[in-house]
């Protein structure tokens, strides 16, 4: 074969590779979303689930992933930020900041069941946190924190070194510095990034199997007291969320529309993380935008 | 590199005026917020390795059983008389639903990224790019839940058996680790300075003959970090895996028959077990596995990185 029949027979096959993923993406899409979309309506999306009867819904699960998703934001965003200045401000080179490295690299690359049974172990039994939103929320904290301090330190690393330096030319403190002049410049990545990352967590379930538990109390959503074991509010009760009834159905669903319900969440779920993805690159250019005045 | 270059100078304490009180508790706030959150971070990790080693370690401290027993035995049967704790099937299984994964995923990530580098670089980044960060974004059950509802049924028509099995497994792994890959390729082969490739077409070859004698070589050990990332992905993935791998605890003879990984039998017996009782302890030393190969994945990574540098 000539050097030209090979490169366009190279060629073609890596287009068509190419082309096959797009296919692939697609399609399962499509499915995905098809299969599930006649299955979605108010109802399911609203009512509880039925264990053994058809017809139940998914209206807990989704509250409860909506929830525990805040809840985690609440705690991993100024715990992420902190630790990605600390690494791209802070720290000096040297032995030391490149263990730290090594363990944030560490950390974002264990299994979720691991940090899923180290919370069962650690928070709920050891802090007798019990299975609750807030013993999941801290699972997914762990979990999500090694990439929210990248986000950070990447955000950090792209403000112009005159900006930094101009303000501490004028006599501001470094941490004056980063929170009034580095923080705003670098919004719209960590808030793209963040976003994104949220979609992580949203459909995370194998964290969740162990420390937010998979039943849901019946809720009670007149119940608004954050105290009362009914309210939907209340961070110490156990909670299913989305991702891990899609599990359990599959797994252990009895009843009779199980195959439906499944399809059904799953569109809903995809459904969020595209919002998430969508949401997270238009506001990323509105904020570049109204940051740096640009059209 | 300290770019925080502005010291005060010593020797002239007349001509600098003394930071402000306001601008000295300013510092002292940064600097002990951010310690304390990397402190955070820090013993985080140090808790979950010592946690997991200490339970996962009690199976051969406590209840006596070898480690040899544990990693080369045939048999797994927590609750039988005499109670037998053989994990080599989960093992099994384990590696090789990632080797497989990682040889589907590999050849076409390359392609991805090749074509989005060096074949058509503007459609890549206006089209291939969205679908690879998609494909990331899929939650894993939803993977499990497509696997199980159009992968199992194909391959239960095609071929033998009941369309469960490692096959099924690895090719639910392959689709999500093939981003991980993908992403690393390109930024490997979008980072090669265009010298080279430059060098190679001004002595007339062709586009395939550069990409494979110069790109590919060149950016080998990059290209084997994404697929080092992408195992220890697959490796540690749990439930998407579960739901089409069939869950028998032994080594298949076929790629299509039931078998489980080390994240499957964690996912379904952990919830059923007593704390502190031998299956339990068990399962934590499946756990310990777990970790362990995510610290050797890890240093595979930096190694190959450390080769990369060179």
């Amino acid at each position: 074969m000539s050097a030209k029949t090979a490169n366009r027979v190279a060629t073609a096959v890596i287009v068509l590779v190419a082309a096959f993923i797009v296919l692939l993406l697609a399609g399962l899409l499509g499915y995905i979303i098809f299969r599930g979309l006649g299955h979605i309506s108010l109802d399911f999306l609203t009512s509880a689930p039925e264990t053994i009867k058809a017809g139940g819904g998914i209206g807990p699960q989704l509250f409860n992933s909506l929830f525990l998703l805040v809840l985690t934001l609440i705690i991993t965003i100024p715990l992420g930020l902190g630790a990605g200045i600390y690494m791209s401000q802070y720290a000096k080179p040297g032995r030391l900041t490149d263990s730290i490295r090594l363990v944030v690299e560490v950390l974002s690359s264990f299994p979720s069941i691991v940090v899923g049974l180290f919370g069962l172990l650690v928070i709920v039994n050891l802090f007798g946190f019990g299975f609750s939103l807030f013993s999941g929320a801290l699972a997914l904290t762990v979990f999500n924190l090694p990439l929210m301090v990248r986000i950070t330190e990447q955000a950090l690393a792209g403000v112009p070194r005159e900006q930094k330096e101009a303000s501490l030319a004028l006599g501001l403190s470094r941490w004056k510095t980063i929170t009034s002049v580095m923080m705003p410049i670098s919004m719209p990545a960590i808030v793209t990034g963040t976003i994104l990352a949220s979609g992580r967590v949203f459909g995370e379930a194998a964290a969740l199997l162990f420390t937010a538990g998979m039943s849901s109390p019946r809720l009670d959503f007149t119940d608004w007291n954050p105290l009362s074991p009914f309210s939907p509010l209340n961070p110490f009760r156990p909670a299913e969320t989305l991702a891990v009834h899609i599990w359990k159905v599959n797994s252990e669903g009895l009843a009779p529309d199980a195959a439906e319900i499944a399809a059904g969440a799953s569109a809903v779920l995809v459904i969020m993380v595209l919002l998430f993805n969508f949401t997270a690159r238009w506001f990323g250019r509105v904020l570049y935008r109204k940051f740096t005045a640009t059209k | 590199m300290d770019q925080w270059a502005v010291k005060q100078d010593g020797n002239k304490p007349n001509l600098i005026r003394k930071p402000s009180k306001q601008h000295i508790r300013e510092e002292w706030v940064g600097r002990v917020y951010t310690a304390l959150c990397i402190l955070f971070l820090i013993v985080t990790i140090i808790a979950i390795v010592y946690f997991v080693a200490s339970r996962g370690l009690s199976t051969f401290i406590k209840n006596g059983v070898s480690i040899g027993d544990l990693l080369t035995g045939l048999k797994w049967a927590p609750e039988g008389e005499p109670a037998l704790f053989g994990a080599l099937p989960f093992i099994f299984g384990s590696f090789s639903t990632s080797l497989l994964a990682a040889l589907i995923a590999a050849p076409l990530g390359c392609c991805a990224a090749i074509f989005m580098t060096q074949i058509m670089p503007g459609a890549g980044r206006r089209y291939m790019q969205p679908v690879i960060e998609l494909l990331a974004g899929i939650p894993s059950v939803v993977y499990g839940f497509v696997g199980l509802s159009v992968i199992v049924p194909m391959l239960r028509n095609i071929f033998p058996g009941q369309g469960i099995g490692l096959a099924a497994g690895a090719l639910v792994l392959s689709v999500m680790i093939l981003p991980t890959i993908t992403t690393i390729a390109t930024d490997a082969l979008a980072a090669l300075p265009s010298g080279l490739k430059e060098g190679s077409f001004a002595l007339g070859a062709t586009r395939w003959q550069t990409i494979y004698r110069i790109v590919l070589p060149t950016t080998l050990p990059a290209l084997l970090t994404g697929v080092v990332l992408g195992m220890s992905r697959a490796f540690g993935e749990a439930l998407a895996v579960q739901m089409v791998i069939g869950n028998a605890p032994h080594i298949p003879r076929s790629l299509f028959e039931s078998t489980s990984t080390l994240t499957s039998v964690i996912t379904l017996s952990m919830g059923n077990t007593i704390t502190g009782s031998a299956h339990n302890n068990a399962l934590w030393s499946l756990a310990l596995i777990l970790l362990a190969m995510t610290f050797i994945f890890v240093f595979i990574v930096r190694f190959l990185e450390r080769r990369n540098k060179r």
